[in-house]
């Protein structure tokens, strides 16, 4: 069934009798071409794009809980491309661009709002930061402008910039940055690839990978036995669980991020602010709540769930920045499982066992990365080449040290990127 | 309307507060909606999706409507979302209703409701997708504006909130007939108790019993337990306070009204955010009354049957002459009789259950059901449809409703309990052990008669004495008569018209089977499809309703479908509490400098640099741009002398028989050949093989060094070491001592330094003190240490005195280089110093380059055979010779601009990602040089000095063409600072 | 979070700062080998359950402690100085 206005006010009229489900609710078959393992955001968009880019739809997406339960469900909802580092580069921008059509192509809102992104700065060093970071993004051919403080002031208004412990120096400003609807990007792919013939198979948990000298050829399930020539394993949070099925270990520790939303609120802020003096990101969502968020808690987590100490830490970095929003109540707080990489970036790449490959390591920046990581995955497995937009996301990087993608600079430890 | 001789309220103390403009009165003890009700207001707000007109539906923090912008003068902006039946009233309170467009009675956005057969859940996901462009320019705008309910106000808070800390062996939460019997119980056996409560008093539902607790009617006893409570040592009585989240460790977060509670006065704070230690917990947080979901039950005056009760009891508070109840509990019947006792017309009893009590003399309708409301801004009339399927229509005032109880487990399931189905008490309930160390006890264990309250309290009290290592003590169990709770939850009556669930959010029970029909059929999907629960009231009142609706719809059971996460908080609670303290300056602590208030009197601007301020440059008169103090401060160390403030490097003293060869772990190149009397440049790398860090480290005795480091870097090099320290040299002879606050250190530099030093110092000779030494000295008569080190390619010393003399210090050296032509220099000039020579700072050292990127390999020992980074730094990938190397640049032109964050390209080629070659890291106008310079990294750079590249700053619209040359653009021998 | 530090007590999180996995603490030989090089620098077990991981206590004694943890309950089974290992793994 397709979406559209004109649908909406015929269903209006006779009761919403006619909408039929978003996607089927299948049994799982016993054997498929290929096994998407998770089905959150990421896994969705690679059957997605496995259906539509390469016509491979014997596919089913195995999910444990519910479709889009992970960190699709429980993120900030920003969307980016401003990176600094090759790699990183050319993959977001690659994303953005998959962003800027998918309402159309999913045909489903996923409210895609292009408000824009403002990096705040506050020293000269970390000025000379950012410029390097917006050369970089308008080398990719990606939008940044350079706001001093004084165009920073008339822009949004409402920062502290008189009485703050760190002055605000000025901004960069990414006009093609914004939000999403977070469960709608699942809710959209899923709809889609359902369409296109993909089994999406809930409460289905994987409980181990078959491997056959040196090569996967199914899975254990608790809905049973499912057997396939490839795999993908795309459950951050939870990559080195799964990858430990097939005797992997991974350069990740899984960490808890928590995000934080307040009461309704009429309109107050119309972009994404980042703060420079700590991690506080900020927007407001479409029903009025606003959305924010701040550092890990730093210990490794599947608790799904953080503590006051961070809490208390994002709320201070608010009421320094922005003091308004002392009047706002936090209404809801939630923990996502971050898969935390030992660069901060990535990987998409083939694992060392055959069929086997992973999706991983996306640490703070899944949520943005939706589309570009499903095409790119999509095209990995298929083709067993790496898109040209990820082909720096390999696995072996950690190990050479070539080509790492550290944008915080930060170094090897997990919790610090 | 108000009822004689009924409440809690101080009849002698009337207050004037003004709603939407208008003034009205009522009493001390009053809360804002008991006072509105009182004066007939029903109408409170709006809707948050379809405007329709809403009023009061609980007498609790679970209140899905009453929201209201709160005034607070001149104290701060309106406080947006304020929850009218928590908010107690004071003289001159000023609220207004919210979400409307035009006055509350005829909002304009009511429209919505109209359009309401189009606004189905998730609606928006099908629609507002053509043409592309609309959706930021047209649909969100629009969109946006009809969402979201009370209005931000700009500005800093001026009635600030604060934060506190608690400690105890047992924190009681709820005060209510359960947790005041827990209470008293534990502490009676010697236990350290905290009892808090969110309402303006204890009691709970013993305000509103009419039985015999102990022989004595009930609120007598509780004023018996009050004040002996009161008067326990070790006993703490927390009112107006919400415990809002449970964490690790037995911590609880808890929000306490204080300010608030009163006109605001700017002397004591809004509110304080309580995070509270507790051995252990007892959950005593009652239950919240569902409501029914039938046609248009959402219009002001329909309110829950024990909220009518409530305002009775509380505030002697009718909502209506003539009443009608419709409710499917006993607890319903025993309500209706209490108000019709205080004078209310009782028109109905309505109850779905055939076997429903008659419990006096009221019209029951048995087996029957509400099926229609009439009413614009308040409910008029009903219809009530009997068992045989006959109409009935009825005028009435008021409408309460009761469909069995919810207890609020919500606390229990914040670290991720799934709360549990009980079908025989029909309602959710939280496992045992869900929290650590937490308790269950009342009808928050889902006890819902007073006796049991008392028997769960009792128990509860007793399970943690024992968990606390108390001995339990020989107070008896309070005893209620029981009674007869039975309820059979009436989730939803039938029929096409709009039957509301979550009245906050505007979801009706039709959203919740369109989900289902969609396949949006996880509770979780069926959340977040309809936005059911996620408004402020949490769902507290509906989420189980719409469980129940969606069970139906799928043909699972309640148990089956399950309830959603629980997450905190369990109230909202204002970011200005959570987050109080760190408005304006207090975020971060500031660290200052011995030199600070003299430079803040030469009108110096200080720079934040880390936690430090430090100053930027000294204007004079007649300058008119930094740049002209800067380059006159460059002047003064080229060629007479400055002095700067360099204290907040971090300063660490290395001690002890292994000092010589930790250090030797610790940074790349050789210590422990360091002769005494000797400073050495050092390179720390991170064990990943990439620099870290850089200092230097002089040796001041035969076991003691003192190494610094960067500003920035500080606290982790500290950290480190004391990681390596104690981690992998467990057993050597070592100790580590941060030593930045206890020193003061200004360097002294130019060709006039020495002359200014030793005119400090009785004795010092030129020859002792050759570059890279250190002496100790009195330095006009203090204990002194003087280094001489530069890092501005002049003749350079450090002079370090204990902290307590750095001001004077800093005094005596700014007069004596005054009087030789020189003076203070700030970090602006200090950067241009230390770029003409090439020295890096973390601009360069950004974490992500390597010694070979700075060209510092020989920094590396080869010598040793193990130090920190060493394995990590011969990974092939650090290795390569195309990675970017530092240079230095200089404009081709000689006075083109260069500017750091620039991006490198060969000079043919088209600037892109894959061209980009390298970036300049740091840049400035050499005064020395009479041009611009810059450092930065280029492919394989070391081998292209000459070259000519092409910087491109696209932000700032500058393209420059530079000739790479070597990093060190002034006195490339050193002779200056050396000889 | 309340963590027991070996020398100060049970003490609130926030005065301890978190490192991350105890295969910090077992640093390998200079001549181990890339692999294990790799290993330690990079690759976790990173399962849920009891782990044991490595934080400081910041805010007190600056003590670096090992902490057996649960990962999926936060409960914390116990803490102990990490100078107490008594291996020394430099050179």
């Amino acid at each position: 069934m397709r979406y559209s206005g004109l649908r909406v006010i015929r269903e209006g009229l006779r009761g919403q009798k006619s909408w039929t489900r978003a996607w089927r609710d299948p049994a799982p078959k016993a054997q498929y071409d290929m096994i998407i393992i998770g089905g959150g955001g990421h896994g969705l968009a690679t059957a997605y794009y496995l259906a539509k880019n390469h016509g491979i739809t014997n596919i089913a997406v195995l999910e444990k809980g519910y479709l889009g339960g992970g960190n699709i469900g429980r993120n900030t909802t920003i969307v980016r491309a401003n990176y600094l580092l090759e790699g990183n580069s050319q993959f977001y921008s690659h994303s953005l661009k998959l962003w800027e059509g998918l309402e159309q192509d999913l045909n489903y809102n996923v409210m895609h709002s292009q408000r824009g992104i403002i990096n705040l700065f506050h020293s000269d060093g970390q000025r000379d930061a950012f410029a390097r970071r917006g050369n970089a993004m308008i080398n990719q051919g990606d939008d940044a402008i350079l706001l001093d403080r004084d165009e920073l002031r008339r822009m949004i208004p409402y920062l502290d910039y008189d009485q703050t412990r760190f002055p605000i120096f000025g901004g960069l400003y990414h006009k093609r940055g914004g939000t999403a609807r977070h469960d709608a990007v699942a809710w959209g792919y899923a709809r889609a690839a359902d369409q296109r013939g993909v089994d999406l198979i809930q409460n289905c948990e994987v409980r181990g990978i078959d491997v056959h000298q040196g090569r996967v050829t199914g899975v254990q399930t608790t809905r049973g036995a499912i057997s396939a020539g490839k795999i993908g394993v795309v459950v951050a949070g939870r990559s080195s669980q799964v990858a430990a099925m097939a005797g992997l270990r991974l350069p990740i520790e899984s960490h808890v991020l928590q995000a934080f939303v307040t009461e309704g609120l009429k309109p107050a802020i119309d972009h994404v602010i980042t703060y420079g003096m700590g991690h506080f990101y900020i927007s407001q969502s479409d029903k009025g709540g606003l959305v924010f968020g701040g550092d890990l808690d730093f210990y490794a987590s599947y608790a799904s769930r953080g503590n006051l100490p961070t809490a208390e830490h994002v709320m201070e970095t608010g009421m320094t920045l922005m003091p308004m929003i002392g009047q706002a109540k936090m209404l809801r707080s939630w923990g996502g499982i971050m898969d935390m990489s030992s660069d901060g970036s990535p990987i998409i790449d083939k694992s060392p066992i055959e069929g086997l490959y992973l999706n991983c390591g996306w640490c703070y920046g899944g949520f943005k990365a939706v589309p570009g990581s499903g095409y790119a995955f999509a095209h990995l497995m298929a083709t067993d080449q790496p898109h040209q937009s990820a082909e720096r996301y390999r696995l072996d990087r950690f190990e050479t040290g070539r080509d790492l993608m550290d944008e915080e600079g930060r170094g090897s430890q997990h919790n610090l990127h | 309307m108000r009822v004689e001789g009924k409440g809690r309220i101080n009849r002698d103390k009337p207050l004037n507060f003004t709603f939407d403009g208008k003034t009205y009165q009522g009493f001390e003890g009053d809360s804002l909606a008991s006072a509105l009700l009182a004066n007939d207001v029903a109408l409170i707000g709006r809707s948050f999706k379809y405007h329709r007109p809403r009023g009061i539906v609980t007498a609790g923090s679970d209140d899905p409507n009453g929201l209201v912008e709160l005034s607070r003068g001149p104290y701060g902006a309106a406080i947006p979302n304020t929850r009218a039946t928590m908010q107690s009233l004071y003289e001159g309170l000023v609220a207004n209703s919210q979400n409307h467009l035009g006055p509350l009675g005829f909002d304009l956005l009511a429209v919505n409701d109209l359009a309401a057969p189009f606004l189905s859940a998730g609606f928006y996901y099908k629609t507002f997708m053509w043409p592309r462009r609309f959706w930021e320019a047209v649909y969100e705008p629009l969109i946006r504006r009809a969402a979201g309910l009370g209005r931000l106000s700009r500005g800093m808070q001026a009635e600030p909130s604060e934060k506190a800390f608690g400690h105890c062996d047992l924190l009681v939460i709820g005060a209510g007939p359960s947790g005041l019997t827990a209470a008293l119980v534990a502490a009676e056996a010697g236990a350290d108790v905290i009892l808090v409560d969110e309402n303006t008093e204890l009691g709970g539902r013993l305000w509103l019993e009419d039985t015999v607790i102990d022989d004595m009617p009930a609120q007598t006893w509780l004023a018996q337990i009050s004040a002996k409570l009161s008067a326990m040592p070790n006993v703490r009585i927390m009112p107006r306070c919400t415990v809002t989240g449970a964490y690790d460790g037995g911590t609880y977060g808890m929000i306490e009204r204080v300010g608030l509670e009163h006109a605001p006065s700017g002397t004591v704070p809004r509110e304080c955010f309580w995070r509270i230690t507790a051995r252990a917990a007892i959950l005593a947080t009652g239950a919240v009354e569902r409501p029914i979901a039938f046609a248009d039950n959402d219009r002001p005056a329909i309110m829950m049957a024990g909220a009518m009760r409530s305002y009775l009891d509380r505030y002697g508070v009718l909502p209506a002459r003539k009443i009608a109840l419709f409710v499917s509990t006993d607890q319903g019947h025993r309500d209706a009789l209490a108000l019709q006792a205080a004078g209310a017309t009782l028109a109905a009893v309505i109850d779905p259950r055939s076997d429903a009590p008659a419990l006096g003399d009221y019209p029951l309708y048995r087996g029957a059901e509400v099926v229609a409301t009439r009413g614009r801004t308040r409910i008029s009339g009903i219809t009530i449809r009997d068992a045989a399927g006959k109409t009935t229509d009825m005028d009435i005032g008021a409408l309460g409703m009761s469909g069995g109880w919810n207890p609020n487990i919500h606390l229990a399931c914040h670290m991720g309990a799934r709360a549990i189905w009980n079908a025989e008490k029909s309602c959710f309930l939280a496992p045992e052990g869900a929290v650590p160390a937490l308790h269950y006890a009342g009808s928050a264990a889902g006890y819902f008669s007073t006796a049991e309250c008392f028997t769960s309290g009792f128990a509860a009290a007793i399970n943690a004495l024992s968990e606390l290592g108390l001995t339990a003590p020989h107070t008896p169990c309070p005893i209620a008569p029981a009674s007869r709770e039975t309820a059979r939850p009436h989730w939803v009556v039938s029929g096409k018209k709009r039957a509301w669930i979550d009245f906050a959010n505007d979801v009706t029970a039709k959203d919740i089977r369109l989900a289902a029909q969609e396949g949006y059929q996880s509770v979780e999907h069926m959340k977040r499809y309809t936005t059911q629960g996620m408004a402020p009231d949490q769902g507290r009142s509906s989420n189980t309703t719409a469980i129940a609706v969606l069970a139906d719809a799928t043909g699972r059971g309640i148990s089956e479908t399950g309830t959603t996460t629980y997450r905190p908080p369990f109230v909202p609670v204002s970011l200005g509490a959570i987050g109080a303290g760190a408005q304006g300056k207090g975020f971060a602590p500031e660290r200052l400098t011995t030199s600070h208030a003299a430079s803040v009197a030469r009108n110096a601007p200080m720079v934040a640099t880390g936690l430090w301020y430090r100053a930027s440059y000294f204007p004079q008169n007649g300058e008119t741009t930094w740049l002209q103090s800067c380059n006159r401060e460059v002047g003064y160390v080229r060629n007479a002398v400055g002095v700067v403030d360099v204290s907040t490097l971090g300063k660490i003293a290395v001690s002890g028989p292994d000092a010589a060869r930790f250090l030797d772990f610790v940074y790349g190149n050789m210590m422990s050949s360091l002769p005494e009397g000797r400073v050495r440049y050092g390179l720390m790398l991170r064990e990943d093989g990439f620099v870290m860090d850089d200092g230097t480290c002089a040796r001041v005795g035969p076991y003691d060094y003192v190494i610094t480091t960067t500003t920035a870097a500080a606290a982790e090099v500290m950290a480190h070491l004391e990681f390596v320290a104690q981690v992998f040299c467990p057993n050597w002879k070592l100790s580590l001592t941060s030593t930045t606050e206890a020193w003061a250190q200004f360097a002294v530099a130019g060709p006039k330094a020495f002359d200014l030093v030793a005119g400090l110092t009785t004795d010092l000779r030129r020859d002792e003190l050759p570059f890279m030494g250190w002496v100790a000295r009195d330095v006009l008569g203090v204990p002194a240490r003087i280094f001489r080190i530069s890092f501005s390619g002049e003749e350079g010393y450090e002079i370090a005195v204990p902290v307590g003399y750095g001001a004077s210090l800093y005094d005596a050296l700014l007069t004596r280089a005054e009087a030789m032509g020189g003076g203070p220099y700030g970090v602006e000039a200090l950067n241009v110093l230390r770029l003409e020579k090439g020295f890096i700072t973390h601009a360069e050292i950004n974490g992500r380059v390597t010694a070979g990127d700075l060209g510092m390999t020989g920094l590396l020992s080869k010598k040793k055979s193990d130090f920190i980074g060493r394995a990590g730094a011969a990974r092939e990938g650090l290795l390569d010779p195309a990675r970017p190397a530092l240079i230095g640049l200089r404009p081709v032109d000689g006075q083109s601009k260069i500017l750091a964050g620039g991006h490198l390209f060969e000079a043919d080629a088209k600037p892109s990602r894959e061209t980009s070659k390298g970036y300049v890291s740091s840049a400035c106008f050499s005064p020395t040089l009479g041009h611009p310079i810059a450092l930065g990294f280029f492919v394989d750079g070391r081998a292209r000095h000459g070259d000519q590249v092409k910087m491109v700053d696209h932000l700032r619209r500058q393209e420059t063409l530079c000739e790479i040359c070597p990093p060190v653009f002034f006195d490339p021998d050193g002779g200056r600072m050396r000889d | 979070m309340r963590i027991p530090c070996p020398i100060c007590g049970e003490r609130d999180s926030r005065e301890f700062r978190p490192k991350g996995d105890i295969t910090y603490a077992d640093r390998p030989a200079a001549e181990a080998g890339a692999a294990a090089w790799h290993s330690y620098l990079h690759l976790r077990d990173n399962q849920p359950g009891q782990i044991v991981e490595i934080w400081r206590h910041t805010h007190g004694c600056g003590a670096w402690i090992s902490v057996t943890r649960n990962t999926v309950s936060h409960a914390i089974l116990g803490a102990q100085l990490l100078r107490d290992r008594g291996q020394d793994h430099a050179g």
